[in-house]
């Protein structure tokens, strides 16, 4: 049987144009486990010598349940589905909270160095010095960018460096014999931000945002008391806007004997302008992947460095990299003293993501400490001329400029049937990937939009026109919405069967059943 | 039937008063996939969290818009979710309370106040 007969055998509906679920040379792609022919491989091993087994009757008798394929349909299928994947290099991806932009060259470049590429993390200290050095440079940018005297790198994407921060704040209260229980966080928050401080045992309260999108100061200093160990915030915040009163914040807490957590999500707009240092941080991840250019998503791995302020500094995460005597040095294991010593313990195998940060680091000597501001500045006006074509035609969901992200909220598609989803589905259609929906979740039928620095003004000059055209046409024909997207690969896909009864794992038997629908 | 801001209905018969999140809230909401309900026994304060809704769009926390203690859950809700959507103010049903202060029930919205305050909300 032919791929794309089996395909179809397999479960998929010919949609009535063509036979093969094919369109144009887009083509169909069954589960290569569906493609299974028995005995078909791509290379030819000798048979295994004759010796005598020292199994003791444990070897594998059955099937090891690999197909059977070929070279070439190996190559073809995953090119095939990387081809329905969409990615920053096929266009734009405007994914408010996320930052995804361009990937340079140059930092792959970097990475693929053998120096670099080809290390392997048990060498000894004194053959990779350049390395240690590349990480000793990569924490004194991110020390300086953020004016925090101390970084710990190895958390592996935001989330955890969340973890890493709100372990260092509770080792902090620990060692000062505090047990302080609350954390509060806006209602604006990631979600990210109130799951971490629950899984470590803290009570997470949510404190309600401001009309104008903003924290309201002064209901988080009602809450603040004796057993608040820290306030999470995200600034620029999720609405887009910075949180012009984080210093007061940041005293009131501090007075209090608690902490400043800030998420470093939507860095990417202040770096190179703002340091979280000054505005009274105590601890703050930073997401390589998103402000630093590192691959996001998946062509990750991500990297989130924490850095924190110097009276969380001594519980950061081992190892450290330090300057020894006869060069770099790694501190592995807790000393009895001096530094590490009250090391929260480890986080990460070896050093955290190595690839990401000489990406890193190249992105920002590539930079320069003028580029990096440059690079906030074109974020921020990127998305205020996208609020600002738009805001006529689309509701913006609050007065005045944005920051890095302008927010939308569905008040234009009011009385016209179509819903932030629907419109999301026909970005689709018109070739642009959605922007980020629902969220944030106080602000009704969210449409987030963040562009970031790496688009030029013809690039938003057309996603505008497409938004504009989508926003009139949504007033005329609903229709048109509710049957979108039209012309991907598969249509809506019925997110609450998989949510409801979840399919987690293939098996051949599901398969025939759907077949003898 | 009375309703609170945070969008849940309390219906009270004989001192025991039965919960659940609005028509409004479910349609706000989406398909529903998932409801955690609170163990039988448990004590709730008003306004203090007592189940989580979970649909297609978020999860979303629901208040007790009435303190009492926990005497049965709608254990329906575990396989068909789908029954807040279908029946928000009737078979979906979260939680039923052994009132602890009937007078709470004054600090809740009537069907009329609720009707105007969710119109106030676009």
């Amino acid at each position: 049987m032919s791929d794309w007969s089996k395909a179809v055998s397999a479960g998929f509906k010919p949609d009535g144009t063509v036979t093969t679920g094919n369109r144009g040379l887009q083509m169909e792609e069954a589960l290569s486990f569906e493609q299974d022919a028995p005995g078909r491989t791509g290379v030819d091993l000798p048979e295994p010598p004759k010796v005598k087994d020292r199994l003791g009757g444990l070897a594998r008798k059955g099937a090891i349940g690999l197909p059977g394929l070929s070279e070439p349909q190996v190559v073809r299928h995953f090119t095939r589905l990387s081809q329905k994947n969409y990615a920053i290099d096929a266009g734009l991806y405007p994914l408010g909270s996320c930052t995804m932009k361009h990937n340079p060259r140059l930092n792959e470049k970097m990475a693929r160095l053998p120096g670099f590429g080809d290390l392997h993390p048990l060498a000894p200290e004194s053959a990779v010095q350049g390395a240690l050095e590349l990480l000793d440079q990569l924490a004194h940018w991110l020390k300086t960018l953020t004016n925090m005297p101390a970084v710990a790198l190895s958390p592996a994407a935001g989330a955890h460096g969340e973890l890493c921060g709100m372990l260092c704040i509770k080792a902090a209260l620990e060692a000062k014999g505090e047990n302080r229980h609350r954390v509060l966080v806006p209602e604006s928050a990631h979600g990210t931000n109130p799951a971490t401080a629950a899984a470590i045992g803290f009570t997470v309260e949510a404190v309600p945002a401001k009309a104008n999108g903003k924290v309201d100061v002064e209901a988080f200093k009602a809450k603040l008391g004796p057993d608040v160990a820290a306030i999470m915030i995200t600034n620029p915040n999720t609405c887009g806007i910075f949180e012009t009163e984080i210093s007061a914040l940041a005293d009131a807490v501090h007075a209090i004997g608690g902490y400043l957590y800030c998420d470093g999500a939507n860095f990417n707009a202040i770096v190179g302008r703002v340091r979280p240092g000054d505005l009274g941080v105590d601890a703050m991840h930073i997401n390589l992947h998103k402000t630093f250019s590192t691959p996001h998503g998946g062509g990750g791995p991500g990297s989130g460095p924490v850095v924190l302020s110097a009276a969380l500094a001594p519980y950061a995460p081992l190892p450290l990299t330090v300057h020894g005597k006869d060069g770099f040095k790694v501190i592995e294991t807790t000393p009895a003293s001096g530094e590490g010593a009250k090391a929260l313990g480890r986080l990460k195998v070896f050093h955290g993501q190595m690839g990401m940060f000489v990406r890193a680091l190249s992105y920002m000597m590539s930079h320069g400490a003028d580029g990096l501001a440059q690079v906030a500045e074109d974020a921020v006006l990127n998305a205020n001329y996208v609020l600002a074509r738009c805001k006529d035609l689309m509701t913006p969901a609050f007065d005045g400029y944005c920051m890095h992200e302008a927010l939308f909220d569905d008040r234009f598609l009011k009385d016209t049937g179509v819903t932030t989803l629907d419109f999301a589905k026909a970005l689709i259609d018109a070739g642009y990937h959605p922007m980020t929906v629902y969220f944030p979740l106080i602000v009704h039928g969210a449409m987030l939009v963040e562009p970031t620095e790496t688009e030029s003004k013809d690039a938003l000059d057309a996603f505008i026109a497409t938004l504009r055209a989508l926003a009139e046409k949504a007033k005329v024909d609903a229709q048109h919405f509710a049957d979108a997207p039209k012309l991907t690969p598969r249509r809506r896909l019925d997110e609450t069967g998989a949510a409801r009864k979840p399919v987690l794992r293939w098996r051949p038997e599901t398969v025939q059943s759907q077949a003898a629908e | 039937m009375r309703f609170s801001k945070d969008h849940e209905w309390v219906k009270v018969e004989g001192g025991i008063a039965t919960v659940g999140i609005t028509t409004y809230a479910q349609e706000q909401l989406g398909d529903v996939v998932f409801v955690e309900l609170p163990a039988v026994g448990k004590k709730v304060k008003a306004g203090e969290e007592a189940a989580v809704v979970e649909s297609v769009k978020a999860a979303s926390e629901v208040y007790a818009p009435i303190s009492g203690e926990v005497t049965e859950v709608n254990a329906a809700l575990a396989d068909t979710p789908a029954l807040v959507n279908e029946d928000a103010e009737g078979k979906g049903w979260f939680m039923k309370l052994k009132l602890a202060d009937m007078k709470e029930l004054d600090a809740l919205m009537d069907a009329a106040a609720y009707k105007t305050f969710i119109e106030g909300l676009h």
